[in-house]
């Protein structure tokens, strides 16, 4: 059960409280995100829009603990992350979040069975292990035929799915998409989908993405609007959520 | 687990030619680290194997070379009876000596380089055993007669065997040739001790230096105690090799403090290469750097990672600075002996140490060279990195 306005009971896999987020730019302040609040149980799948500069990377970037928030606090699965050192940080995004990038931010000079294989680089897996895991993964996204295939090597769609093979490999808490269709073209952009719906449906995996296409975004569960730092259900105006405030 | 050492190899290998940059400026530098020890070393050797354990010379007290010494004939004989000397056929294994400097032409610019002139005594390849006469024969004492080193044989006009050269006042005929190992000796002109010094007005009483053959190398001190307790006598007494091993600090010195700032300031320019690849591979990978830092990969991997590329670099920098000095092992150059202002041939000599400490110098370049650019990889704010094209 996806809900903004911080009155959900403290069972949410994602709890996030107040959070805001204040840029500094050339001396003038400039608040993206404005005390939200936000619920994702287990096996969610919401879907993040909104124009340009609303603030939704922004907010995969807090939820992924790549940034850290002006105020406010965000819960995954029991962890507070907003006060982890950046080194406890570092170590709870390798365990927890798996990330998918509207450009796939694959290493060119890897393999995609290595690229798959980074994050378990991270784990005690033996290699043996590590590359069953790999193969699993790589098999999942139907790219088990190209494990030896360099990015470059591969089409968009693929690069995408490997990508994909890279944020699931190890079995992290939540993924969170950035734009994972912003660079395909429709075909591709299905399929990738298909692919990310089988992840939910399947594996009840919890997602969180961002985009720009409407298309996209309806096959999520949830889908929420951001606009000026303020969440918003679809279809319903902001007035109700900043009434909801903190709980 | 650290970031897979395959990202670094494959990363060098794709961006090679920024690479090269670095790798260029770091093979210069150790090449030219490199020869400038092994020019030291070379000398060093040369100077260092003309002196024997066996051995010990014998100079005026306070003497730092034999061009300084005094040593008389009457010295000579007092020295002849002290105990520790080894004896051969003829009598105790001493050669009293002369030693001076002759300009002669080189062959390579035919301009007068000084060339060491020695007057020995006839037992003197008893005494310093590793020399052989390879072509013609011995002098004869007393006869005008001189043997020449091999690389003054080849280095110098007229010291061919049957020709026939002005020393002084006299002219010697050059009758054999000899091999003394590479050693400083093999730069040198041999004849009899008594002609060699009236031929440039010494006095045939006045020798500089005398080499003695030790009966054992426990002699020495037995020597050595024997001629401090005489008082007739106000001589230092020093092993041979340890004589020479002095000689050649100077000039060594020079060459390693020489070759230490020339390296030195090639070493700047490139630490400023590595520095200036490095920054580069840095900006252009900053959105992988980010991706594997959101990935779980910390700072210190990160950091990590980029000081093995840059170690990498200058790895490769420094094996193809070895690799390229190389043919200049065994070189014969000359240069002048700044204790006996006489020309000396001798080889570079480049030794595995020499190798592995311009090897060291190469990654101590790229470790300077790449450190900064490592910790600023590491500290790239993750979010704006992850979304660089």
């Amino acid at each position: 059960m996806i809900r903004v306005d911080g009155r959900s009971d403290s069972s949410s896999l994602i709890r996030v409280r107040g959070i805001n987020k204040t840029y500094s730019r050339g001396g003038e302040k400039i608040q993206v995100l404005q005390g939200l609040n936000l619920d994702v149980d287990k096996g969610d799948f919401v879907a993040f829009m909104g124009p340009s500069g609303s603030g939704k990377t922004t907010l995969l970037n807090l939820l992924g603990g790549l940034d850290v928030p002006s105020a406010g606090s965000i819960t995954v699965d029991g962890d507070e992350i907003t006060h982890m050192s950046a080194s406890k940080l570092t170590h709870w995004r390798a365990r927890h979040v798996g990330f998918i990038f509207q450009m796939y931010n694959l290493i060119p000079v890897l393999t995609a069975f290595q690229n798959v294989e980074l994050p378990l680089l991270l784990t005690k897996l033996s290699k043996s292990e590590r590359r069953k895991h790999v193969e699993t993964a790589l098999a999942v996204v139907g790219l088990a035929d190209r494990m030896n295939h360099y990015p470059r090597q591969l089409s968009g769609g693929q690069e995408q799915r490997v990508t994909i093979a890279r944020a699931i490999v190890s079995d992290p808490t939540f993924l969170l998409c950035d734009e994972p269709t912003g660079d395909l073209d429709r075909k591709s952009a299905d399929e990738i989908m298909a692919l990310i719906d089988e992840l939910v449906g399947k594996y009840n995996k919890t997602i969180l993405m961002v985009t720009h296409d409407a298309l996209v975004a309806a096959r999520a569960h949830t889908t929420l609007h951001l606009d000026k730092g303020v969440l918003i259900e679809a279809g319903k105006s902001a007035q109700p959520v900043l009434a909801g405030g903190a709980a | 687990m650290a970031i897979p050492i395959v990202y670094n190899l494959r990363s060098v290998k794709a961006r090679w030619t920024s690479a090269i940059v670095a790798v260029i400026g770091i093979a210069g530098t150790v090449g030219v680290f490199v020869a400038m020890l092994s020019l030291a070393r070379g000398f060093r050797t040369t100077l260092v194997s003309s002196g024997s354990p066996d051995n010990a010379i014998v100079m005026r007290a306070g003497a730092t070379s034999e061009m300084t010494g005094a040593v008389t004939i009457d010295t000579v004989k007092i020295l002849q009876d002290e105990p520790g000397i080894a004896r051969g056929a003829d009598g105790p294994l001493l050669t009293p000596e002369v030693v001076l400097v002759a300009p002669i032409p080189l062959i390579s610019t035919g301009t007068d380089a000084n060339v060491q002139v020695r007057g020995v005594s006839k037992n003197v390849l008893e005494i310093r055993r590793n020399i052989k006469i390879v072509e013609g024969r011995m002098f004869k004492p007393g006869l005008a007669e001189i043997v020449v080193g091999k690389n003054a044989n080849v280095s110098y006009s007229g010291l061919t065997v049957g020709n026939t050269i002005g020393l002084g006042s006299v002219r010697f005929k050059v009758v054999g040739i000899f091999d003394a190992g590479g050693s400083a000796f093999d730069s040198e002109i041999w004849g009899d001790a008594h002609l060699i010094g009236p031929a440039y007005n010494r006095p045939d009483n006045l020798f500089q230096s005398v080499t003695l053959r030790l009966a054992s190398p426990d002699s020495l001190q037995q020597f050595k105690d024997a001629v401090t307790a005489d008082p007739r006598l106000n001589l230092d007494v020093t092993l041979e090799i340890e004589y020479y091993s002095k000689q050649s600090t100077r000039l060594t010195t020079l060459i390693t403090v020489l070759g230490g700032i020339v390296a030195g300031i090639m070493a700047i320019g490139a630490v400023f290469g590595a520095l200036n690849t490095m920054y580069s591979a840095v900006s252009e990978r900053g959105r992988e750097i980010a991706t594997m830092r959101a990935l779980g990969f910390g700072g210190p991997s990160v950091v990590t990672s980029f000081v093995i590329e840059a170690l990498l670099i200058s790895f490769i920098g420094g094996l193809i600075g070895c690799i390229a000095v190389l043919p200049l092992n065994g070189l014969t150059t000359g240069a002048m002996n700044l204790q006996t202002f006489s020309h000396m041939a001798f080889a570079f000599k480049i030794t595995p140490e020499l190798l592995v400490k311009g090897v060291v110098f190469a990654l101590f370049m790229g470790v300077l060279g790449g450190l900064l650019p490592a910790i600023r990889a590491a500290s790239l704010p993750i979010s704006s990195a992850l979304r660089e094209l």
